[in-house]
């Protein structure tokens, strides 16, 4: 775990923290009322079916949405709008801007530039943003290809690439930024079913070897498992759950929970979960294993 | 004496007609071109980056300059600034108002650049100028070069109304030889020839130029 002394408060200031979010979309409200907190070096999986609210929550940290009520703070510091003596008052765009520095985000749909080689995919922010030399950006992101299997492709143009180099690509420009924060938009839901192992792979190789926070929104439930230390159990713009993995996937509380669990993971004929032994296997002399 | 085609006339108004092509004709298409291509896109990305009352404005002056005939804005011009020269108006008010069409041509290849490149560049924390000029802008005009040549070979069609305005381009440099000669015939194929000559091969290079420019597959 990251030491949370450099934070600019000192002490134990949360990565994330929520304070009575609101989202609506016209009439609609997607969330209300939302309290939560991301620890730093958290690794935080949002799960719940679809129109939950999950993506809406991290495109609210990336900024892509803009509040409706509310105040969400990053590292303590408030993202877009701030309590002044009472009022709730919105931040000018530099502010914004300065905070979304610390925050980086992996798209379903990989948002490459498709304009831009992968090399130049990967250094336009840091040279542009953080004012990196072209040199050390270039060397930087030869080591971040390197790293998710695609040394030899700083040249192609993203649509010559396959979904799953393209989101590997898109991982290494994420991690150029070198974020605090990172998150996960359903990653892997555009990719074949054989790819998806090997972009999980490389950010469980990421969750690893750093200690970058994580929100993560997925429909791999073994992925999140594997990755996660919390996880967020969300249905109607509510937290309905939250647990460790072990205890949610193991002995999840809420019957809602169980349901959505049983609806997405179980094993369609056995009823298993991946996770749970599953019956036993018939061998050839008729013991089972 | 009264045949229909004179091809001693012929051969003597087709080196006039092709000096008023090149010196007129040509240089009003290539330079207002130019103007229409820069200015319609600063005019599509003010459109959609000013706030709403000034974007109103302006879009009320873009359909104002966009409903109204060439004719009547060069005849106007001409007579509002008598201290430019005929060419000059005719060059910058050709600019202006195919610069009005291509703002639109702009706006729909802007808005065809799918909403996930703006969040990147939002995910990238990437300043509004950056976002436009490294990477809205190159795949915006992509997707209008077809229609930008479509409009550069019109423009280049609609140049005999400088005529109006008293500039010898090449339909009115066959009306004079025509004048003198009695006989507008001659001059006035070939001037139609030229014109044919000229933008056929254009739109060829246009659907050319569409192919290469098309994203790396």
């Amino acid at each position: 775990m990251p030491s949370n002394t450099d934070s600019p408060n000192g002490g134990n200031v949360p990565a994330i923290r929520f304070d009575d979010v609101e989202k609506r979309f016209g009439d609609t409200v997607v969330l209300d009322g939302l309290n939560f907190t991301v620890n730093k070096g958290d690794r935080v999986t949002l799960i719940g079916p679809s129109g939950s609210g999950k993506t809406t929550i991290l495109r609210l940290v990336m900024t892509l949405e803009e509040l409706s009520g509310g105040y969400i703070y990053i590292d303590g510091e408030p993202l877009s709008h701030d309590n002044v003596d009472g009022k709730r008052v919105e931040l000018n765009e530099k502010h914004k801007n300065e905070i979304r520095k610390r925050i980086g985000m992996v798209f379903q749909q990989f948002n490459l530039f498709p304009n831009m080689t992968v090399m130049e995919n990967i250094i336009e922010a840091p040279v542009h943003v953080l004012g990196m030399s072209k040199d050390d950006a270039k060397e930087r992101a030869r080591g971040l290809l390197q790293q998710v299997g695609l040394a030899d492709k700083e040249d192609a143009h993203p649509l010559e690439l396959s979904g799953g180099q393209q989101q590997r690509v898109a991982i290494a420009r994420a991690l150029a930024m070198d974020p605090e924060i990172l998150l996960l938009d359903e990653v892997t839901s555009a990719l074949d079913p054989e790819i998806v192992g090997e972009v999980l792979g490389i950010l469980k190789h990421v969750a690893d070897t750093t200690d970058i926070t994580m929100l993560i929104v997925t429909h791999e439930m073994q992925f999140a498992r594997d990755v996660s230390n919390r996880i967020l159990m969300f249905d109607g713009g509510r937290i309905v759950e939250e647990g460790t993995p072990e205890e949610f996937f193991t002995h999840p509380k809420e019957q809602r929970t169980r349901d959505f669990l049983q609806a997405v993971v179980a094993d369609p004929i056995t009823g298993a979960l991946p996770w749970q032994p599953g019956p036993a296997t018939p061998t050839r002399d008729g013991d089972t294993l | 004496m009264n045949e229909f085609w004179n091809w001693d006339l012929a051969f003597e108004a087709l080196p006039r007609l092709l000096t008023s092509f090149l010196t007129v004709t040509l240089l009003v298409t290539v330079v207002s071109t130019a103007i229409a291509a820069v200015l319609g896109l600063v005019l599509a990305i003010l459109r959609m980056s000013l706030p709403k009352p000034l974007a109103m404005i302006l879009k009320f002056i873009i359909d104002f300059i966009r409903m109204t005939p060439i004719v009547v804005q060069l005849i106007f011009a001409y007579f509002a600034f008598t201290n430019i020269t005929p060419l000059t108006i005719g060059i910058i008010i050709f600019g202006i108002h195919y610069a009005t069409y291509m703002a639109e041509v702009y706006r729909a290849g802007i808005e065809s650049v799918p909403k996930g490149q703006w969040e990147a560049t939002t995910a990238l924390s990437m300043s509004r100028t950056r976002t436009w000029v490294a990477v809205i802008i190159p795949q915006a005009v992509r997707a209008t070069v077809p229609a930008l040549g479509n409009y550069a070979i019109s423009m280049f069609k609609e140049t005999p109304f400088l005529l109006m305005i008293g500039v010898v381009e090449m339909v009115q440099a066959g009306l004079i030889f025509g004048g003198n000669n009695f006989k507008y015939i001659e001059a006035i194929t070939l001037a139609g020839v030229i014109f044919l000559l000229a933008s056929y091969p254009t739109s060829l290079l246009i659907g050319r130029l569409e192919k290469r420019l098309a994203f790396k597959h």
